[in-house]
């Protein structure tokens, strides 16, 4: 078409400018003609619309009817078959009860109550009048207090008022215990033993193959009647097996596996979900959540992801009777960091 | 109202009576006097604010139901109702409660499902709301009040969102706890302190339960029911926006009568809602807890999602690297005191996109206002294509929301379309800052090109198909003109020109008008005027009339 519909300079003299130049506007030709509907002038459509009506509001009977069916006539047997049947016509009665009222009523007004588009002047928010009449009334309020002609009531109101609400938030204070030392510390200490989670059984080091991995617990944690969970969330352990050879301990670290056997902190240093996933052919743990990924061979380095550090690793030997117990507790907090980490 | 003319009127029937004696008390006549002939108008988009209002509605009854039957504590239990698999389990009683909800309270996992699905249909009609309010420029003056109270309402439903997804203490919730505290903990200075008086002590602790049941159930809806009054108590004293079109202007409001079209439109979409509600929940699981298990800090699924509204926050945090080119992002800062750990990894991610978009979000009415300096009040509201820069900054603000949300999903995409997860995060990375700014440059062309086929249609008349030969063998297709109706729809709104800074008294033009002006050209260079009458008129010179069919038609060489 022609180059004047690009809105080049050109033709943009031609725009209209708010205010004036109202010639330059096309006018508003008002509500365009009322166009009558087919029940506005066939009854029989109207009749037809009617019936439609009806109906829909019928079908909204016959929902809430089947809902008392589905209440009263599908009985719980404690299977989840049962529950979904129950489930689905409870819920299909309810939609059909709802939808054919909905339906219904809106049909109704859609095809036989008025459809007159109707215009309306709309009012200022604000009248000028009004305006002056309230500054009026508050600068009395304001006179009639007396606030402006006695500083020391203002100036001791405001105090007051101050103060008020720092009780409000002291009174917060016991919502929780202050955290101390409490996040430096887990359950594992010098000879507890590594046990399965959930089960509670101790683990041989033999019972450990060359690319198995245990879910860990320390011994204890099942017994514990309190704080159970809290002690959980801090102490879950990955125990895998490598060649030893693939391990590669910095200094001081040499002696914290066991034949090629370690054992990581399962909480992700991310933000704390459990890192439960281990692939086992390129040793790498992945955290589900965020997809931080650790190289097992690289003291579980991030090798990708968000997090930052290494999981903490837990210095495991045996005991006497072969089975694996911690050296220590973990040297480092374990999960995500915080401000008094350091 | 004089004692004298109530005197006079004596009702006839009983039903008469009574509401006359209502309405001597209380004014009724008065309200129907002013309200039942209130005109509302019509449009499709108007329909997203009242799904919010009617699913709000639909949460406070299912979840009133839920209250009498739920109980929120983290008491040890052992589950020992019908669900077989979980027999014997050790879990806490809020977990319990819910299982008994959903297994032996006959329609309790269908209000379940119903409280549910509800929940997500509220959070997006509000945020769907919003971006339809954004779009057609409906914050402008005088509702930026308004704009702010629709935006406390997306915060205060996201909060009732997720402390109430919170509350059957199940694996999934409980891992969505997990990442709150970690979150928490990341905060400098006061986080371990916010994150023990939280959970009431260490993660999770026993207390963290009953008190987001607190703020789920009182607080939040509370807060919500306030915004809610307050929010259509201004539509009442603004009454509605309108699209342009015949007979619309900025002085009146042309729709139906609240009495009965609109009533009955409005009052059955309530059932309609309910209806598809209902639905949904009939048809579609929904957080069947009973698969995940109760919360155990060890075991997690993988493959899990958040709710949807949450899943953007959640994405931002699988974005963020924890080392960026070989640099860490977790710092232990040397103080006199000692050694602080500040965990930028976690912080930026939780912090800043959700801070850059609800900044922008309650900044942009006065943003605009500054840049067009237009203090009119607008009542007819701006069809997208015609305010070009506004519709491609909410595009690309879709966009940047969109790429965290589908990070949120990087190892559902990594796994169903067989790509390598890291890829999937890089790709995801570079779209963040990338998305939005194509998004933003397609959107503003898609617009600018709309409004040059509007000026189009409204000068040359809309294609009919029809292909005539004319004599000297040349083919053209014939164009019907629009009437005047249809052509005051495509012509009737303003584009405003780019501004010159404008000097002050003393003849300077400030840094500040520099800006604005900068500003003013970053949003309204590109435009496309509309149709004058004297183009039309210019260009019904060089048509050729010609008869076709029954009507007018004009040829358009």
């Amino acid at each position: 078409m022609g180059d004047h519909s690009d809105g080049t300079p050109t033709t943009s003299d031609a725009v209209a400018k708010a205010g004036h130049g109202e010639v330059e506007k096309f006018q508003d030709p008002g509500l365009p003609p009322h166009r009558l509907r087919l029940a506005d002038t066939d009854p029989r459509a109207a009749k037809r619309a009617e019936r439609q009506v009806a109906i829909l509001f019928a079908i909204s009977i016959v929902g809430t009817l089947v809902f008392f069916f589905a209440y009263f006539g599908i009985r719980l047997d404690s299977t989840i078959g049962t529950l979904r049947l129950q489930n689905l016509f409870l819920g299909l009665g309810t939609a059909f009860a709802m939808l054919g009222i909905g339906v219904a009523i809106v049909h109704w007004a859609k095809t036989l109550m008025p459809d007159h588009e109707v215009s309306e002047e709309r009012h200022v928010v604000r009248t000028e009048d009004d305006r002056q009449v309230a500054v009026k009334i508050v600068d009395d309020i304001i006179e009639e207090t007396g606030i402006k002609r006695r500083p020391l009531i203002r100036n001791t109101l405001i105090g007051a008022l101050a103060l008020t609400p720092f009780p409000a938030i002291v009174l917060f204070r016991d919502l929780g215990p202050l955290p101390g030392n409490s996040l430096r510390h887990t359950m594992w200490d010098k000879g507890v033993r590594l046990v399965r989670d959930p089960t509670g059984t101790p683990i041989k080091a033999t019972d450990v193959t060359n690319g198995s991995a245990f879910h860990v617990i320390p011994d204890g944690l099942n017994e514990l009647t309190e704080g159970k969970l809290n002690e959980k969330a801090k102490s879950v352990v990955l125990l895998m097996r490598l060649n030893p050879d693939e391990l590669h301990p910095s200094q001081g670290r040499e002696d914290w596996a066991y034949n090629g056997i370690v054992a990581y902190s399962k909480i992700c240093t991310h933000v704390g979900c459990p890192v439960a996933l281990y692939e086992q052919q390129t040793h790498h743990l992945l955290c589900p959540c965020h997809q931080s990924t650790f190289d097992l061979t690289q003291e579980c380095k991030v090798i990708f992801g968000p997090a930052n550090r290494p999981l903490p690793q837990l210095p495991i030997t045996v005991d006497n009777e072969g089975y694996l117990v911690a050296q220590s507790d973990f040297h480092e907090p374990v999960g995500p960091s915080f401000w008094e980490r350091g | 109202m004089s004692s004298a003319t109530q005197s006079n009127y004596k009702p006839a029937t009983r039903t008469g009576r009574i509401t006359d004696y209502v309405d001597q008390r209380v004014g009724g006549s008065g309200i129907v006097r002013e309200f039942g002939r209130k005109i509302f108008p019509d449009h499709w988009s108007f329909m997203f604010g009242e799904v919010a209002l009617y699913s709000f509605i639909i949460l406070l009854m299912s979840g009133t139901f839920l209250t009498f039957f739920f109980d929120p504590s983290m008491a040890e239990s052992v589950y020992s109702g019908p669900y077989v698999p979980l027999k014997g389990m050790d879990m806490s009683v809020a977990m319990n409660s819910t299982l008994h909800i959903s297994f032996e309270i006959r329609g309790g996992l269908f209000m379940r499902q119903v409280h549910h699905w509800s929940a997500l249909l509220f959070t997006a009609s509000v945020a769907v709301h919003m971006l339809r309010v954004f779009f057609t420029g409906a914050f402008r003056k005088p509702r930026e009040l308004n704009w702010v109270v629709g935006g406390v309402l997306l915060i205060l439903s996201l909060a009732d969102g997720f402390t109430g997804y919170s509350l059957p203490d199940d694996l999934l919730s409980g891992n969505g706890l997990r990442i709150i505290d970690g979150v928490i903990k990341s905060i400098p200075i006061i986080g371990t302190y916010i994150s023990f008086f939280l959970f009431g002590g260490e993660f999770p602790g026993t207390a963290i339960i009953g008190r987001l049941y607190v703020l789920h159930i009182l607080l939040i809806p509370a807060l919500i029911l306030l915004m809610v009054a307050i929010h259509l108590f201004m539509v009442v004293v603004h009454k509605h926006t309108q699209f342009p079109g015949p007979g619309r202007n900025d002085r009146n409001i042309v729709g139906y009568p609240l009495g009965p079209v609109y009533a009955a439109k409005a009052g059955g979409f309530f059932f309609i809602v309910f209806g598809v509600i209902a639905f949904f929940a009939a048809a579609f699981t929904i957080n069947p807890i009973w698969n995940y298990g109760p919360y155990d800090p060890s075991p997690i699924s993988a493959g899990t999602q958040p709710d949807w509204y949450i899943g953007w926050v959640d994405g931002a945090l699988r974005l963020m690297p924890g080392w960026l080119f070989g640099v860490p992002l977790e710092w232990n800062i040397p103080l006199p005191w000692g050694v602080n750990t500040l965990s930028l990894n976690v912080l930026v991610p939780a912090l800043i996109p959700a801070g850059i978009v609800f900044t922008l979000l309650f900044t942009y009415p006065w943003i605009e206002r500054w840049i067009t300096r237009d203090d009119r009040e607008h009542h007819v509201l701006d069809r997208p294509r015609n305010a070009p820069t506004r519709t491609a900054i909410g595009a690309a603000g879709v966009i940047f929301y969109c790429v965290l949300w589908a990070a949120a999903s990087s190892d559902l995409i990594a796994t169903h379309f067989k790509v390598s997860l890291n890829d999937v995060i890089y790709w995801l990375r570079a779209l963040f800052f990338l998305g939005p700014i194509l998004g933003f440059i397609v959107t503003r062309r898609i617009a600018l090109a709309l409004q040059r086929k509007d000026r189009e249609i409204a000068l040359h008349g809309r294609e009919t198909g029809r292909i005539v030969r004319l004599p000297h063998g040349e083919f053209q297709e014939i164009h019907a003109q629009l009437d005047e109706y249809k052509r005051y729809r495509l012509v009737s709104f303003e584009s405003p020109k780019p501004e010159q800074g404008i000097p002050n008294e003393n003849g300077i033009v400030t840094k500040r008008e520099k800006r604005r002006s900068k500003l003013s050209h970053f949003f309204f260079e590109d435009r496309v005027a509309p149709v004058t009458p004297a183009e039309l008129a210019a260009g019904h010179g060089h048509h050729e009339e010609i008869t076709a069919g029954d009507g007018t038609k004009q040829v358009s060489h």
